[in-house]
């Protein structure tokens, strides 16, 4: 396989908030049309490192890089055309809560595309479709949405504009497994037909094994340990043995094994 | 730019279009009205091919609007292919074909006329429920208040002081400045008035009847039902959104008597309290002005001041000021239940809280305008 370039760029970050330091220098590169799975305990930073790449955290020390552009050098209007090229899912969905599932997809279509309503109402059907809610979800507001429902209209909403990377915080949890696995094949599939490149934060070991091609562990406030399951299998770091050799881990590299 | 998105040339019974460029979002308004154009192309043709092996950049929404295409043609009987897509994107084309636009629930739209109406209407209902909802919460809380007056070791007095702090004590300041503020302006005004009838001192009787029966008391009520009152909704409100109201209950808790008695006692204790001091100060504001402007001396103020008024003036302010507090203090937090799932309704309910206590403070204040004439205080 040749390496591809990276498209996310991450060097010596360090983040922290009072005198607590959350991210201490970190590196890590994500590199263009793979899905990128990253795992920690719970706290150890997973979602601050995702927020801090958005530009949502401020950040201490180095130097982040996306799409070739310095978040922290780039004017407004830098900005505004790299934000497009992005979608996220947020943890807690983050859905606009005074509009409909429908509006919230069409939300950043209508900012940043000269198309008609006609279009858009068909856009966001689609969407929808193709993260597997139904039409008749739709016009629901997000109160009335279940978690996973949540989950995959925040999805749509992320894709809206069709980026060229997306993050994701936790994208199955609160999903049943099946569901979960739809999602884990959706994700490749978007990558595959659309070729973006996924940052996903995840616990779940399921998604690791059949949705990420390469996988970073954060601990300590560093990338411990980054590459195949193959080689989360072989570490030596003790969290990475425990997370992938406990029980439930290696159920599942058997099964990947017998596959 | 300037790639040519879409050409068609017609050969004999068949269309054939060739799509070339970037089939993508940010081409997708260019792309719309072109592929409408196309669609309505060359009606006598019996099928149509579209050649997509000249796109560059390929979507959804390119999936999207080819989608849509073929659809058209397939519709009016048409055949419609599409040839030379890469392999990668056909799974694109396949998700797209399972879209369907026929399950959607079109929003209906209702005669504006008849919206209005029906607006009105509901308005006068939501009224009603207003009352009902009033009424239960007084209901509620007098119930809580009963446990707590038969166990008063469960009464969360740490929350109680809290909020004291917060509602009282740290609306003081403001509440000081504009009772004192208000004050001097009645205080001006009546010796600019009084001053051609050549009876200034009479202004100090003014200024004592009125803050001390009506002014003060309706100033503190207003300013407390701005402040506290929609603070209490917006908390009440994000709390109930979150879910966290539903959270204590499931824990054994009784929301009322966690969250709202505690808030609506401080509101009965705080608000005689400030109209105490906010009276003060509208006297202190009143003399001032009485002296530097209507060259009043202190002492005269005061001897004027302690024949004009007797303890009932005092006490009719001070009567009613509990029950304000009770008034605001229920507004308030049944509003804050009342907030559905959005960040609008939160907006809407915390409106509401205020205009409706406010309200309801000037009725009242009237009701014991006519209660105190009738008993002749
Ligand atoms: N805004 C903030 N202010 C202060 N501390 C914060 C803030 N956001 C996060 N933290 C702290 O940063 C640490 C990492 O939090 P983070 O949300 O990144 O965890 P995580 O790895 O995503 O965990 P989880 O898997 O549970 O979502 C935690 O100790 C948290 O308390
Ligand atoms: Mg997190």
């Amino acid at each position: 396989m040749t390496k591809k370039n990276a498209v996310i760029k991450v060097r010596d970050l360090e983040v922290g908030f009072g005198d607590q330091t959350i991210l201490d220098h970190l590196n890590l590169d994500v590199r263009e049309a793979e899905i990128l799975g990253v795992v920690g305990g719970s706290g150890a930073g997973k979602s601050v490192l995702l927020r801090t790449i958005i530009g949502l955290v401020p950040k201490r020390r180095g130097s982040i890089e996306v799409l070739g552009v310095d978040l922290a050098k780039a004017n407004e209007a830098e900005r505004r055309a790299l934000e497009r090229r992005w979608g996220v899912l947020f943890q807690q969905g983050a859905l606009f809560s005074s509009l409909t599932v429908r509006q919230n997809v069409q939300f950043p279509m209508r900012e940043n595309l000269e198309i008609s309503q006609n279009l858009m109402d068909e856009m966001s059907i689609a969407k929808l479709e193709m993260v597997g809610l139904t039409p008749q979800d739709a016009n629901k507001f997000p109160s009335e949405l279940s978690g996973g429902m949540t989950k995959r209209a925040a999805l749509a909403r992320a894709l809206a504009l069709d980026p060229e990377i997306v993050f994701l915080d936790e994208p199955t949890s609160g999903l049943d497994p099946i569901s979960a696995g739809d999602f884990d094949e959706l994700i490749r599939t978007l990558q595959q037909t659309l070729e973006i490149t996924v940052f996903m934060v995840t616990h779940d070991l399921e998604s690791l094994y059949t949705a990420c091609d390469r996988i970073a562990v954060l601990a300590d406030g560093k990338v411990v340990a980054d590459g195949s399951i193959a080689n989360m299998l072989e570490s030596e770091h003790p969290w990475v043995k425990t997370y992938f050799q406990g029980k439930r881990g290696s159920m599942l590299a058997d099964r990947q094994m017998n596959a | 730019m300037g790639e040519v998105l879409l050409t068609h040339k017609l050969e004999g019974e068949r269309l054939e279009l060739a799509a070339g460029g970037s089939w993508t979002a940010t081409h997708a308004g260019e792309l719309e009205a072109l592929v409408e154009r196309v669609a309505g192309e060359a009606p006598e043709a019996k099928d149509v091919s579209i050649d997509m092996a000249g796109v560059r950049e390929f979507d959804t929404f390119g999936a999207w609007l080819l989608e849509r295409l073929t659809r058209q043609w397939t519709k009016s009987g048409r055949e419609a292919v599409v040839v030379g897509l890469p392999e990668h994107d056909l799974g694109l084309i396949e998700e797209m074909q399972g879209v369907n636009l026929e399950a959607v629930p079109k929003p209906v739209r209702q005669n504006p006329l008849v919206n209005s109406f029906a607006a009105f209407g509901r308005a006068g209902v939501d009224f009603g429920h207003d009352l009902v909802i009033f009424a239960g919460m007084l209901g509620a809380v007098s119930v809580s208040l009963a446990r707590v007056v038969l166990h008063p070791r469960d009464y969360r007095l740490t929350s109680t002081i809290h909020q004291f702090d917060r509602v009282a004590w740290q609306a003081v300041p403001i509440i000081l400045l504009i009772t004192f503020l208000i004050g001097a302006i009645i205080s001006q005004q009546g010796i600019f008035h009084f001053r051609r009838f050549g009876a200034e001192l009479y202004s100090v009787d003014l200024v004592a009847i009125l803050v001390l029966r009506e002014i003060g008391v309706l100033i503190v009520a207003i300013m407390v039902a701005g402040r506290s009152g929609s603070s209490y909704t917006a908390e009440l409100g994000a709390m109930k959104m979150r879910e966290e109201i539903d959270a204590l209950r499931t824990m054994g808790f009784d929301p009322i008597e966690v969250l709202i008695l505690p808030r609506i006692l401080v509101l009965v204790v705080a608000l005689p309290v400030l109209t105490f001091l906010g009276s003060m100060a509208a006297l202190y504001g009143g003399g001032l002005v009485a002296l530097l402007y209507g060259g009043i001396s202190p002492e005269i103020y005061i001897s004027r001041l302690s024949d004009a008024i007797s303890l009932t003036h005092f006490k009719v302010g001070m009567i009613k000021a509990p029950f304000m507090g009770l008034v605001i203090g229920i507004v308030a937090c049944a509003a804050g239940l009342r907030v559905k799932g959005s960040a609008e309704s939160l907006g809407l309910q915390t409106t509401n809280s205020v205009v409706q206590s406010i309200f309801l403070v000037v009725v009242l204040d009237g009701l014991f305008a006519i209660f105190f004439a009738s008993i002749g205080m």
